[in-house]
């Protein structure tokens, strides 16, 4: 077990490596030189340049040195806690970042949670009612998730909340909490805001989740040990109960590897409409200003938050899951 | 081993056998529906089985009416995509009648002015009542070039002289946002099939290789794949498509966006094939192939790729619309494409903020067709995956 654990922990580190160097090549890609186009763009609105700052910077990220190089000061920075330096705002990124990142998590993990409020009894009626109007319909619904953009469902929610409810959404704070330190009335607030956000990025992984949750639970139902349940003379509700369901169970967990990159896109584009002080909003303005260093630390945070999603979800998966767990490793 | 001999050549046998030709048949008789079953090829098994799947044949036809009307577009629109109509700025979707004073007319229109509202500065087009205007069918109208190649001006409809057809409104400014649909619809539905072809391009080589050679370059492909797939799709892609140099035309914009979208597509398809692959290379089949010398090109895609072609086809289709969502939203973004390139995603970036859905909603209209893509595809999909294996 122990053993297990750590090979999975020590595997996270060629991949967060290699990860770390896709965002560098991102990061390089924009042609030119940035500190270049940066100098030509403030000389072309008439400031002057300040030149010790140019040098602070050239220096900074070592960029008259070879890339390698420049790749190895990056990266290294980052396992110190250090991010880089934003260009557009003229401060370090952990401070423009601030509470974002955390509010990111808070988020996607509350998001996590609904997905799954609302998909496991959903996907156990569809699974179990294959065939019926009730499984068609949910179905449909879950079909519709898919389809409707989820930045136009942001939309709409907004105005309908705005109109049926009377309050004004976006944002994920009342106003007197923001820049204030974490207390519990803030975290109350916060999820009083959430809602929307969560219902809106969490209605796709939902419906992608309940027809992955029937599919499966289907396949366990038409196994022999169900079937010898049953024949056994056990009620419906309790056969269900002590055997499919618990495999259902494992099922959750081990799906949170490709449910949250998908919560993570949605989180990011529903930010941007509902103006969430998560990183959705700030990757966007970074990207348009081509500020790639700042664009760069989120890309890597969020992958880094997929990454140790996957690895918890395995860790949970091992803990739970006997089979796994005696055997001492998963079997995929 | 001189006694051996060979029996007299013309020596007739001693038992009877029937001159008839060979019937494997005969003993027990087909039904003419069975033996049409037997003999009916895979291709035609599978066609008989996505028969079956009624919402799948009708998500295929309205697929198929969609991307037939993009190839005629400039005829279906009744207007011009750049049209402007300065007078008609933010117009509400015009009714269509077909009865005038309780007199049948058909499909007409009444003429419409603006009218300032004083107190809320909104813009009203209310509906003068005198005189109906009929619309002109197979008529000339705006003029445009036809797959910017032929200068033409016919329109299957045309609004009538003295009046407008805005049928779905018109946005900021004043251009028809019916015929801005039809038009993006040919951006929008091609982005996707042409990343679809260079994902499954990549999928097939990728996947093929991993699966066929196994080993090493199995693993660096697998751990290839696992890390691609840690990424969040969204993020990426905006990512990518923002550092797309600004001084690129509009149109390799495009391309560079299509790529993008097949770039971080292909993972799905490549498992598949590999994971089929590494299955059907143990067969006797392929052992054969090989010992006869045919080269693994050859084995892989003479022997082995067309045994599951068709489930590869059917997860394909499966995954154009997440491509054609994931344009939208980087549209939608302002970091996809750009005008005057025109896709759905394009016309939704003008519905960007909350303003536009309580006062002039219909921008939101392009979402509609969206929708019925993204369903019509995971309907047509799913017919496809089951009638992938007619055997079972």
């Amino acid at each position: 077990m122990l053993q297990y654990v750590a090979k999975r922990v020590l595997l996270m580190i060629p991949t967060l490596i290699a990860i770390s160097i896709i965002v560098f090549t991102i990061i390089q890609l924009p042609p030119g030189n940035y500190l270049e186009s940066y100098i030509a763009e403030l000389q072309a609105q008439g400031e002057s340049v300040d030149p010790q700052k140019i040098a602070f910077l050239r220096e900074y990220y070592g960029l008259d040195k070879p890339l390698p190089e420049q790749y190895l000061h990056w990266a290294t920075g980052m396992l110190r806690g250090d991010f880089g330096y934003s260009f557009e705002f003229n401060m370090p990124v952990t401070k423009v970042v601030g509470d974002r990142m955390f509010l990111t998590i808070i988020v996607s993990f509350v998001t996590i949670l609904f997905t799954w409020a609302v998909a496991f009894p959903i996907g156990i009626y569809s699974a179990t009612h294959q065939y019926s109007w009730g499984d068609y319909g949910l179905s449909l619904v879950g079909f519709l998730g898919i389809a409707i953009p989820n930045f136009m469902l942001a939309l709409v929610m907004m105005y309908v909340a705005n109109v049926v409810f009377g309050t004004s959404i976006g944002g994920l704070m009342s106003p007197e909490y923001i820049g204030k330190p974490w207390s519990w009335d803030k975290v109350r607030s916060v999820l009083e805001h959430s809602w929307i956000p969560v219902v809106v990025i969490g209605t796709s992984g939902t419906a992608g989740m309940i027809r992955r949750l029937r599919a499966n639970l289907l396949d366990e139902l038409q196994k022999q040990y169900v079937v010898t349940a049953r024949a056994k003379g056990l009620p419906p509700r309790k056969v269900l109960r002590k055997y499919p369901l618990r495999m259902a169970l494992n099922f959750f967990i081990s799906d949170i590897g490709s449910l949250l990159p998908h919560i993570i896109s949605g989180a990011e584009i529903t930010a941007v409409v509902l103006s969430l002080p998560t990183t959705g909003p700030m990757l966007l303005a970074a990207l348009k200003s081509q500020d790639m260093y700042l664009a760069g630390s989120f890309l890597m945070f969020l992958a880094f938050l997929i990454v140790i999603g996957v690895l918890i979800s395995d860790l949970a998966l091992v803990a739970l899951d006997p089979r796994i767990r005696l055997q001492g490793g998963v079997a995929r | 081993m001189s006694t051996l001999e060979l029996p007299p050549a013309a020596k007739t046998t001693d038992h009877f056998v029937s001159t008839e030709p060979f019937d494997p048949g005969s003993a027990v008789r087909l039904t003419p529906e069975q033996e049409r079953l037997y003999l009916a090829s895979q291709w035609k098994l599978m066609w008989w089985k996505f028969k079956l799947h009624r919402v799948a044949v009708v998500s295929g036809v309205i697929l198929l009416a969609m991307y037939a009307s993009t190839l005629v577009t400039e005829f279906l629109a009744p207007y011009n995509l750049h049209t402007r109509h300065t007078d008609f700025i933010y117009a509400s979707p015009q009714p269509l009648h077909l009865f005038h004073e309780g007199r049948f007319v058909g499909p007409f229109v009444y003429d419409r002015h603006k009218a300032l509202d004083m107190e809320t500065l909104r813009r009203n087009y209310p509906e003068e009542r005198t005189t109906p205007h009929p619309l002109r069918f197979f008529c000339s109208g705006d003029s445009y070039r036809f797959w910017g190649l032929i200068d033409m001006s016919f329109h299957v409809v045309c609004p009538p002289e003295d009046a407008t057809l805005f049928l779905l409104g018109t946005d900021r400014l004043g251009r028809d946002v019916l015929s801005r649909i039809l038009y993006g619809a040919r951006i929008s539905l091609t982005i996707g099939l042409l990343g679809i072809t260079i994902s499954f391009a990549l999928g097939l080589v990728i996947g093929g290789l991993a699966g066929y050679y196994g080993g090493w370059v199995d693993m660096t492909v697998q751990r290839m794949i696992e890390i691609i797939r840690s990424f969040p799709e969204l993020p990426l892609w905006m990512a990518l498509s923002a550092v797309l140099p600004v001084t690129w035309s509009p149109i390799l914009i495009y391309f560079g966006i299509t790529g993008i979208l097949a770039l971080l597509d292909w993972t799905g398809l490549a498992r598949a094939v590999r994971s089929k692959l590494l299955a059907l290379r143990e067969e006797d089949y392929t052992t054969a192939a090989r010992l006869m010398g045919a080269r693994p090109s050859r084995i892989i895609g003479r022997h082995l790729l067309p045994g599951f072609m068709s489930h590869l086809i059917a997860s394909a289709t499966l995954s154009i619309p997440g491509m054609i969502l994931g344009e939208t939203a980087l549209s939608f973004l302002g970091i996809g494409l750009r005008p005057p390139i025109t896709s759905w995603g394009v016309l939704l970036n003008e519905a960007q903020n909350i303003n536009v859905v309580a006062l002039y909603p219909w921008l939101m209209l392009p979402v509609v067709p969206v929708i019925i893509v993204i369903l019509s595809f995971n309907f047509f999909g799913d017919g496809l995956r089951d009638a992938a294996d007619p055997y079972r």
